[in-house]
C-alpha cells in the first residue's frame, strides 16, 4: 500500500504545496512551479533543509513570502506523508519490535476478551496490532479519497473528518467494540485506539485547514474589504486593508511607470537622425525626431482629517504615496479647523506612523473649510501650477461656516483640475450641513469614494488622465 | 559540475570550492549556487549593502576559473552600453569603399536591372557581425569557456533596462534585428544583484532564483574574519563578532555590514588591540558606523555593548 502511493506522482505534492504557498501569498505562476519541481527534482527528499532551501528560492520572491513560505512549509511537512517512506519504514520496524513486547504483556493485562482477534474488522485489527505505519497510510489514503486538499473552509472540519474516518472503517470498528460490550468485555485499549484515531484524523483536517483554506477565504475576505465601507472598517481589517491596497497600489505602479514619449514633430534629433541613415551614407532618408516625456501627474492633496473622514484619508494617502515612480510629485496638506503641511511627515515615515504624527498635528478637531482654504490661499497657493491635479478629500460638511468658495474658484482656476474626492454616497451630498453643491461647480469632477474600489478607481483615472 | 553527484555531495562541493576562493558561504547560499547550476537559472541576489552580493560573484568565477564579466547598472544605462553597438565610423568608412568599388561590382551590365541583381548578389556586410561592437551582455554570450556575468545593482537601471534583460536571462541570447539571434557559446553563470533601491519587476524575478543574503549568524561571521583577516586571535575575533552583532540590535540609520566588520577587524589588528576596551572601540567606531547620528546613538552604549558581547557565546 506504501509503494503504491509512493509511486503517485511526487508532483502532486508539489502542487498541493503551491497551493497552500499561494494561500499565503505567494504568486507562483506556472513557470516558477516547473523550476520549483525542477529545484526539487536536484536536491531530492530525503534532506529536508536543502528541500526547503531550494522551495525558498524558487518560489519566495521576497523576504516576506519566504518568511511565510518557510512557515507554511514546517507544517506542510510536519504531516507524516507516504513520501517518508523511510522514517515511516523504520517506524514499522519499531513498532514491529515493540509489539512483540506488547503482544505478552497485553496477554497478561487484558487476557480473555480481546484474544480473538481475528473476528475484528480491518481498522480494528490494524490498531489492536500497533501498526502505527499502517494506520498513518491508512488514514493518508482516506485523506486523498475524500480529497482533503480541496477543503475550503474551516466550517468543513466536521464534514471532512467524519468522511475520512467513515472510509478508514470507523463503522465496523464501532460495531466491533459494540459487539465486545455486549459480550460483556471491557475493550478499553480499543476504545482508546479509537478515541486516538478521532484526534489524529482531527489534527490532519486542522493541519489541511490551515494549508489550503487560506487560498480561498482570502480571496473572499478581499473582496469583501474591497467594497466595504472604509470609515466603517472593523480595527482587525486595517492592517489587511493596508496590504489590500499596497498590493493594488503596486499593480498601478508596474503599469503606469513606464516612460511615456510623444512626437514633437519640428525638432530633429540630429544625432539619431545621422546614426538611423548611415547605410546611406549620412543621406538622411529616414528622419528621426526629438521625443517629449510626458509629465507624470503632479499632485497636490488637501485632505480633512477630521472625524470619519481620516479613515479614507490614511488609506488615499497610502495609495498616492506607494504609487512613488508613477507619480513624478506629491505634496499633502491636512486640515480639520486649519490647515498645514504634512508632506515632510508622510515622505519619511511609514504610513501608519505618518497618520498618526499627523493626526497629532491637526486631527481630529470639527472641519472648517473655509479657514482652511484661507490657509492654503495665505501659505501655498504658490505650488499650484497649470500642471497639477488638485485632490480634496473630504466630506464637504462645514459645520454652517463660511465655505469660501471663491478660493476654491481661485485654485480650480489656477490648477489643472480640481477633483473633490467625498467618502459619503452621492445621495447625501448637500444634505445637513454639507456644502457639497456649492463647491461642485469649481471642480473638474467629484466623486465618492468611501471603498477601497472606489479608491482604486479615483487612482486608475489619475493616472490615465494625462496619457493621451 | 557533475550531474550524476547527489546532491548533498555537489552542494557540499559548491561549500568548499567558493572557501577555497575566499567566501565563507551559507547552506542557503550554496544551495542557490548549485541550483543556478542545475537549472541553468541565473542568481537574483538581494540583501543590504556590504553582506557581500558581489564577492560572491567573483568567488564563483574564481572558483571555476572562468573570466567574470561586471555590469555596473545606472540610471539610464540603454541597450547601447549594455547589449551591443554599431561601429558607425567602420560603417562609413565602408560606404566609401563601396562606392569607390561600385564601377567594378556592377561592371559593363548593359540595363539598370541586370546591375541591380548583380548589387543584389554582391554579398552586403554593412549590418553583419564585423560591425558590431559588443558590450558586457554580448560578450558574455561571446566567451567559449563560460564566464560569470555579474549585472550589478540591477535596482539602480530604469524599469525599461529589465526588458533587455529577460531575453538574455531566460533563453541566454540576443537578438539583434539586423543580424539575427545570437545565442551564447557557453551558458554563463548568470547573478544580478540588488538593494531593493525600487522594486523590480515580476518578470525579472520570475525568471531567477531568488536569493536573499542578510547578515550572518555570528558562527558564519566569525569564520567570514577568520578567512579574510587570519591575523586575528580567536578570542578576539568571537568579541569582534558579537559586538558587532550587539550593535545591529540598536535602531540605526546604517547597520554595520560584514565588510565593516572586516574593516573593523584589520583595524584592531593593525593597532595591535588585544582586547576590546571601551577606549579603543570609541576610536574605530567610525569604521563601522558611517552616519554621525549612528555614531551619537552608539557611543553612550559603548561600555554596555562590550559587556553583552564579553557575555555573548560565539560558536567556532
Amino acid at each position: 500500500m506504501l509503494s503504491s502511493q509512493a509511486d503517485q506522482a511526487p508532483n502532486d505534492l508539489l502542487l498541493r504545496f503551491f497551493r497552500a504557498a499561494r494561500g499565503v501569498g505567494c504568486r507562483i505562476s506556472p513557470p516558477e512551479g516547473m523550476d520549483a519541481m525542477q529545484a526539487v527534482a536536484a536536491v531530492g527528499y530525503s534532506d529536508k533543509a536543502a528541500l526547503r532551501d531550494a522551495l525558498l528560492l524558487t518560489i519566495a520572491k521576497t523576504q516576506e513570502e519566504k518568511a511565510s513560505l518557510a512557515e507554511i512549509f514546517d507544517v506542510f511537512f510536519k504531516s507524516p506523508d507516504p513520501r517518508n517512506l523511510e522514517e515511516a519504514a523504520k517506524e514499522a520496524d519499531e513498532s514491529s519490535d515493540s509489539q512483540s513486547g506488547d503482544d505478552q504483556g497485553e496477554g497478561d493485562a487484558e487476557g480473555e476478551g480481546e484474544a480473538d482477534a481475528s473476528q475484528f474488522g480491518d481498522l480494528a485489527r490494524m490498531l489492536m496490532s500497533g501498526d502505527r505505519a499502517g494506520v498513518q497510510a491508512a488514514m493518508t489514503a482516506a485523506a486523498d479519497a475524500a480529497n482533503l486538499s480541496q477543503i475550503r473552509f474551516f466550517t468543513q472540519r466536521g464534514l471532512f473528518s467524519s468522511r475520512i474516518l467513515e472510509m478508514m472503517g470507523m463503522a465496523r470498528l464501532e460495531d466491533d467494540i459494540a459487539a465486545q460490550q455486549a459480550a460483556g468485555n471491557q475493550p478499553q485499549r480499543l476504545i482508546n485506539a479509537r478515541d486516538g484515531l478521532r484526534e489524529a484524523v482531527r489534527d490532519m483536517v486542522n493541519d489541511a485547514i490551515t494549508l489550503y483554506t487560506r487560498e480561498g477565504t482570502e480571496a473572499l475576505r478581499n473582496e469583501i474589504l474591497r467594497n466595504v465601507p472604509l470609515n466603517r472598517l472593523e480595527r482587525q481589517d486595517v492592517e489587511r486593508t493596508r496590504k489590500l491596497v499596497g498590493e493594488m497600489a503596486r499593480r498601478l505602479r508596474d503599469k503606469y511607470n513606464k516612460p511615456r514619449r510623444k512626437k514633437n514633430r519640428g525638432r530633429l534629433d540630429t544625432r539619431k537622425t545621422i546614426r538611423r541613415n548611415a547605410s546611406w551614407g549620412g543621406i538622411p532618408f529616414i528622419t528621426v525626431w526629438k521625443q517629449k516625456r510626458i509629465d507624470k501627474p503632479k499632485i497636490v492633496a488637501l485632505c480633512d482629517v477630521s472625524g470619519s473622514v481620516a479613515r479614507v484619508a490614511e488609506f488615499l494617502l497610502l495609495f498616492l504615496y506607494s504609487l512613488n515612480e508613477a507619480i513624478s510629485d506629491i505634496h499633502t496638506y491636512a486640515f480639520s479647523g486649519r490647515l498645514v503641511d504634512v508632506s515632510e511627515i508622510l515622505d519619511n515615515n511609514a504610513i501608519d506612523k505618518a497618520m498618526q504624527e499627523v493626526m497629532k498635528t491637526v486631527g481630529y478637531g470639527s472641519s472648517d473649510y473655509g479657514k482652511s482654504f484661507q490657509d492654503f490661499d495665505d501659505d501655498f497657493m504658490g505650488g499650484v501650477t497649470n500642471r497639477t491635479t488638485v485632490i480634496i478629500l473630504g466630506d464637504g460638511r462645514n459645520n454652517n461656516l463660511d465655505p469660501r468658495t471663491d478660493i476654491l474658484r481661485n485654485i480650480s482656476e489656477r490648477a489643472r483640475r480640481v477633483i473633490w474626492l467625498n467618502p459619503e454616497p452621492r445621495f447625501a451630498w448637500g444634505t445637513g450641513d454639507s456644502e457639497m453643491p456649492r463647491y461642485q461647480p469649481y471642480c473638474t469632477f467629484t466623486r465618492p469614494c468611501g471603498t477601497v474600489r472606489q479608491l482604486e478607481r479615483v487612482v486608475v483615472d489619475l493616472l490615465e488622465m494625462d496619457r493621451h | 559540475m557533475d550531474s550524476l553527484l547527489d546532491p548533498a555531495t555537489a552542494i557540499e562541493a559548491v561549500d568548499r570550492g567558493l572557501a577555497e576562493a575566499g567566501y565563507i558561504a551559507s547552506r542557503q547560499i550554496s544551495t542557490a549556487v548549485f541550483l543556478a547550476q542545475r537549472l541553468d537559472k541565473p542568481i537574483l541576489v538581494e540583501g543590504p549593502a556590504g553582506v557581500g552580493k558581489t564577492e560572491l560573484a567573483k568567488s564563483i568565477a574564481a572558483w571555476q576559473n572562468i573570466t567574470l564579466i561586471r555590469m555596473q547598472c545606472y540610471e539610464g544605462l540603454d541597450e547601447a552600453k549594455a547589449l551591443y553597438e554599431w561601429k558607425y565610423a567602420k560603417q562609413l568608412l565602408y560606404t566609401q569603399i563601396l562606392k569607390d568599388k561600385l564601377g567594378e561590382v556592377i561592371g559593363q551590365t548593359e540595363t539598370l536591372p541586370a546591375a541591380l541583381a548583380k548589387l543584389h548578389d554582391f554579398g552586403d556586410i554593412f549590418f553583419s557581425k564585423q560591425f558590431v561592437e559588443p558590450r558586457p551582455l554580448l560578450q558574455a554570450l561571446e566567451q567559449k569557456d563560460g564566464c560569470v556575468l555579474l549585472i550589478d545593482e540591477v535596482d539602480k537601471a530604469d524599469a525599461e533596462f529589465e526588458a533587455f534583460l529577460l531575453e538574455i536571462l531566460s533563453d541566454y541570447q540576443i537578438t539583434i534585428p539586423e543580424i539575427g539571434r545570437i545565442s551564447a557559446v557557453t551558458k554563463p553563470i548568470v547573478i544580478l544583484t540588488s538593494n531593493a533601491n525600487r522594486d523590480l519587476g515580476d518578470a525579472l524575478k520570475r525568471r531567477c532564483i531568488h536569493l536573499h543574503i542578510g547578515f550572518p549568524e555570528p558562527r558564519l561571521e566569525a569564520r567570514i574574519i577568520e578567512t579574510r583577516v587570519p591575523g586575528v586571535a580567536t578570542e578576539l575575533r568571537k568579541k569582534i563578532v558579537a559586538f558587532v552583532h550587539e550593535l545591529r540590535t540598536l535602531d540605526l540609520k546604517k547597520l554595520p555590514s560584514v565588510s565593516e566588520t572586516i574593516d573593523w577587524a584589520r583595524v584592531l589588528l593593525l593597532l595591535h588591540t588585544s582586547s576590546l576596551s571601551t577606549d579603543v572601540v570609541r576610536d574605530t567606531l567610525n569604521v563601522l558606523l558611517k552616519y554621525e547620528v549612528d555614531m551619537e546613538t552608539a557611543i553612550p552604549q559603548v561600555s554596555e555593548l562590550i559587556d553583552k558581547a564579553e557575555r555573548a557565546f560565539v560558536p567556532g
